[in-house]
């Protein structure tokens, strides 16, 4: 057993208060590239308020459907972003995961990959799921480097699933099954 | 195609609403069948009752009607209206012109005749003539060879496969999601019609 099983090297998986996450959710939501990275569709921008409400609504909702943390930095205890386990068909142990650093000074120093790997550790041994599912948009090379690093595999390309300024793009879906991710040096339990 | 073709009806079947007085009883024996389940759905197999199909149905109704992204039809025999199966358009994303199909033909005897082929092309005009969509998705277990065989024909791609996505009898097997772009239904009717 492990004591950190919420912990990486960079960061740790946590939850704060909904008034906090509605917060940061709603500012986040001002960087039209973090949205675009996040989300293929047309986005509106939220107010802190309706967000909170949403928050609030969800928790009462079911606790156990999905596993959302929020990441914070080990070394400020920083919030700068989320990670989620959703839509899981749990009679076949699949999983999509859905990852987002709000904060943008935080991009490309590795905290990602560190909470990506903390939460499959989380995936295959607390949940013991068989396989995680993502889905990443082409135009975020920063992204799909991360996650070949937490050790998932490609496993297509959903063709021109995009429109954006005119150009279309294709969206990449990536898994990783429990086997691969024994094998991987960082994903292993100490 | 021009304004006048009945965009709803083929050869043998047509795609019409729901009958909340009749298909409730017919849905709810498909569902006595785990076969049918299997091939259709990955959530665990099991028996709904005829009440249970009846509040689906308006469960589907009420969000065609204030999503406005999905897209439900029942797919009738032509002549009788007998219910044969069901086909839907579902998470229609408009910004970027993409939609998701699922069919089933829920009467074992039914399948084989050509009555589920038939509802996909009249779907498929309707995705990309009518709503303008850019492209259709579908994911297939690998175990549903004549979905996979069916969604071919029709002009389907393999573009991803989910690798162990489904377990089923003790072991794993891929999931298949294949797309259709409109250009590539384009280039097909076209030389049908040739």
């Amino acid at each position: 057993m492990t004591a950190s099983l919420f912990q990486g090297e960079l960061v740790r998986l946590t939850m704060d208060n909904p008034e906090t996450l509605a917060k940061a959710f709603s500012r986040w939501g001002r960087d039209s590239e973090y949205i675009r990275l996040m989300d293929g569709g047309a986005e509106r921008m939220f107010s802190a308020k309706i967000i909170q409400s949403w928050i609030e609504k969800d928790f009462e909702k079911d606790v156990g459907q999905d596993f959302f943390f929020v990441i914070h930095t080990l070394e400020s205890d920083h919030l700068l972003g989320f990670v989620s386990l959703f839509g899981i068909d749990w009679n076949h142990g699949n999983s999509w995961v859905g990852i987002g650093l709000g904060e943008r000074e935080c991009w490309g120093k590795g905290y990602g990959t560190d909470a990506m790997q903390v939460v499959l550790r989380y995936a295959f041994t607390e949940l013991n799921l068989h396989r995680v599912t993502l889905g990443v948009f082409e135009y975020n090379p920063r992204a799909i480097r991360s996650y070949e690093k937490a050790g998932f595999v490609h496993e297509g390309r959903v063709r021109k699933e995009l429109l954006k300024d005119g150009q279309r793009w294709d969206a990449l879906e990536m898994g990783i099954l429990r086997d691969e991710w024994r094998g991987g040096e960082k994903g292993r339990l100490i | 195609m021009d304004i006048q073709t009945q965009l709803f009806e083929g050869q043998l079947i047509c795609l019409a609403p729901i009958d909340h007085e009749k298909d409730p009883e017919i849905e709810s024996k498909w569902t006595h069948d785990p076969e049918y389940l299997r091939m259709l759905s990955a959530k665990p197999a099991r028996p709904l009752s005829p009440a249970q199909i009846k509040k689906k149905y308006e469960a589907i109704e009420k969000e065609m009607d204030e999503s406005r992204n999905t897209f439900y039809f029942t797919i009738r025999m032509r002549g009788d209206d007998r219910l044969v199966g069901f086909i839907k358009i579902l998470w229609v994303e408009w910004t970027n012109g993409n939609g998701w199909v699922e069919e089933g033909i829920g009467d074992a005897n039914d399948r084989g005749h050509g009555y589920g082929s038939e509802a996909l092309r009249l779907v498929l005009r309707y995705a990309f003539a009518e709503l303008n969509l850019f492209r259709l998705s579908v994911v297939i277990p690998e175990y549903n060879q004549t979905a996979l065989h069916l969604f071919a024909k029709a002009g389907f791609v393999e573009e991803v496969r989910r690798r162990e996505a489904y377990q089923r009898d003790g072991r794993y097997w891929d999931a298949i999601h294949l797309g259709l772009l409109r250009e590539e239904w384009e280039v097909q009717v076209k030389e049908a019609a040739e």
